[in-house]
């Protein structure tokens, strides 16, 4: 039981976001999230959205996940409009959002639950397969709050990864754990994305991260919520966060979202 | 062990004080009766059946009562929680009689239903059906929304979510609620016990009735203990292991 998992994998995906606004009124004000972005992502790409917060790109990513719905234009999946949330596209969020009254396989089995064509055993096959990708075999029957924050995580991924998605939306998952639990997500992300070949949506602010992982990266600005420029990362994988040649590339996107954010600035101060 | 053993040791210490209090007349037997007498007490009422007859009518009250309120409180509190409309009517209505004591229903469920049976049901199912719908709506209420939309991502739908993720994880408020429940409708069929004679059957309630009536202060001090001991002895059974299961899975403090 290691190399293919039983579910099989349907048509390639491409994602396209055409033209997408979006408007959210709060108390105070509305706030511009996105305002006419468009985006291409190619099948099996890694692509990064990054940006200040309330850049929309955590809005982007759940529009996407057919959560929100675009004010103006649309996003297609396979050329077939997005209407709602379907496991063709399972999320990963900044919380892990692990169900506390199953154990580890049964969130992990949930989204299988809800596939009638499967019996309890493939189920159960299925779960155990994706636990042990992220090296959590022996924890399934643990529960939720007896996990460390890297490991419900990778739960969390497991759990994402059991109904064979095709692409996978990612909003800033890492980004509460500590640093060496998180270069260690890096380097396990890198490895499930090239065996399981998955198309992968990755919302971050942190810059080293999204080269470390992308094969591009977004870089958004706010209000209103745009894409400013994209970087194509060719470095070689497997990726290390601590290379030079990476923080080299890193500098080069700071830099650039630096000169976007005061540009931005500039123009509300006129 | 040894805690309980404390425990046990106190109690006895404090039963052979009031004893003697009592044997040497410092506190007059008609007030207080003694601990031997109550024993006496148990003795009689063990043998004649009238303890276990009256304890198994107070018992079939409590529990028609009480899972009448369940059944109606659990579902009426989802309505509450899922449409705006239920919470502004029904959920008002459930905050103002919650804060009414059950026993206040008296004069009119004897109005309504006569010395019957149902007088006693209707009273019960006050005492318990607001407290477990209000804690269902505050359940519902309570579950983070993320729970919600990571289920929809995978396939979740409609009752599915209802069933699979929203009750579940209302269930430490649930829980509560039901206990809550509990002890309101307990407190109510012995109110209302005190308050209604019904002759087709005689509870513990009626019994500590008589008690006062014939001035048997013996009886009373009994009856008032054997409706401790229902109440712990419930709690223990049907609420302990719901909390420690909730206590393992949540990893919430004991």
């Amino acid at each position: 039981m290691n190399a293919t998992p039983p579910t099989p994998a349907s048509a390639p995906p491409k994602l396209t976001v055409e033209n997408v606004s979006k408007r959210f009124q709060t108390e105070r004000s509305q706030v511009h999230a996105l305002d006419r972005v468009s985006l291409d992502v190619r099948e099996g790409e890694f692509v990064c959205l990054v940006g200040p917060s309330g850049c929309g790109k955590s809005t982007l990513l759940n529009i996407i996940a057919g959560l929100d719905q675009p004010d103006i234009g649309r996003v297609t999946a396979d050329g077939k409009p997005i209407s709602g949330p379907g496991s063709d596209r399972m999320v990963m969020f900044q919380e892990s959002a692990l169900y506390p009254w199953l154990d580890v396989l049964g969130n992990v089995m949930f989204s299988l639950k809800l596939k009638p064509a499967l019996t309890n055993a493939e189920r159960r096959e299925v779960a155990r397969f994706h636990l042990k990708l992220v090296g959590l075999e022996k924890f399934e029957a643990m529960h939720v709050h007896e996990l460390s924050g890297g490991m419900k995580q990778r739960v969390a991924l497991a759990r994402a990864l059991a109904p064979n998605p095709r692409v996978l939306l990612m909003d800033e998952p890492f980004a509460a754990l500590d640093a060496l639990t998180r270069e260690q997500l890096y380097g396990d992300i890198q490895r499930i994305r090239a065996e399981r070949r998955k198309t992968i949506i990755f919302v971050t602010h942190n810059v080293r991260e999204a080269v470390c992982l992308g094969d591009r990266v977004v870089l958004f600005s706010a209000n209103p919520g745009r894409i400013r420029e994209q970087f194509e990362i060719g470095l070689p994988r497997p990726r290390d966060i601590n290379s030079v040649a990476l923080a080299e590339h890193s500098t080069k996107i700071t830099r650039a979202l630096k000169s976007h954010l005061s540009s931005e600035l500039a123009e509300v101060a006129e | 062990m040894k805690r309980s053993l404390t425990t046990l040791l106190t109690f006895l210490v404090l039963l052979v004080i009031w004893q003697e209090l009592v044997h040497y007349g410092i506190w007059s037997h008609v007030l207080v009766p003694a601990p031997l007498d109550v024993a006496k007490y148990f003795w009689d009422v063990l043998r004649d059946g009238s303890l276990l007859s009256a304890t198994g009518v107070t018992l079939k009250r409590l529990l028609l009562g009480y899972f009448a309120g369940l059944v109606l409180g659990l579902p009426l509190g989802l309505l509450t929680a899922r449409f705006k409309f239920v919470h502004d009517t029904l959920g008002v209505l459930a905050l103002g009689l919650q804060t009414l004591p059950s026993v206040c229903w008296a004069p009119l469920a004897l109005l309504w239903f006569g010395q019957t049976e149902s007088a006693m049901f209707f009273i019960v199912v006050m005492g318990s059906l607001w407290s477990v719908l209000l804690a269902t709506d505050a359940g519902v209420r309570n579950v983070p929304l993320l729970y919600v939309r990571a289920a929809q991502t995978m396939g979740s739908r409609g009752f599915h979510t209802w069933f699979k993720v929203i009750l579940p994880a209302s269930l430490p408020f649930v829980v509560s609620g039901m206990k809550q429940g509990w002890a309101f409708a307990w407190r109510s069929l012995m109110a209302a016990e005190i308050y209604i004679t019904i002759l087709t059957g005689f509870g513990l309630g009626n019994l500590l009735h008589y008690g006062r009536e014939l001035n048997a202060m013996d009886a009373v001090v009994g009856i008032m203990i054997v409706i401790v001991g229902i109440g712990l002895l419930t709690d223990k059974i049907l609420f302990s292991p719901f909390e420690r299961m909730l206590h393992r899975r949540w990893g919430t403090a004991k």
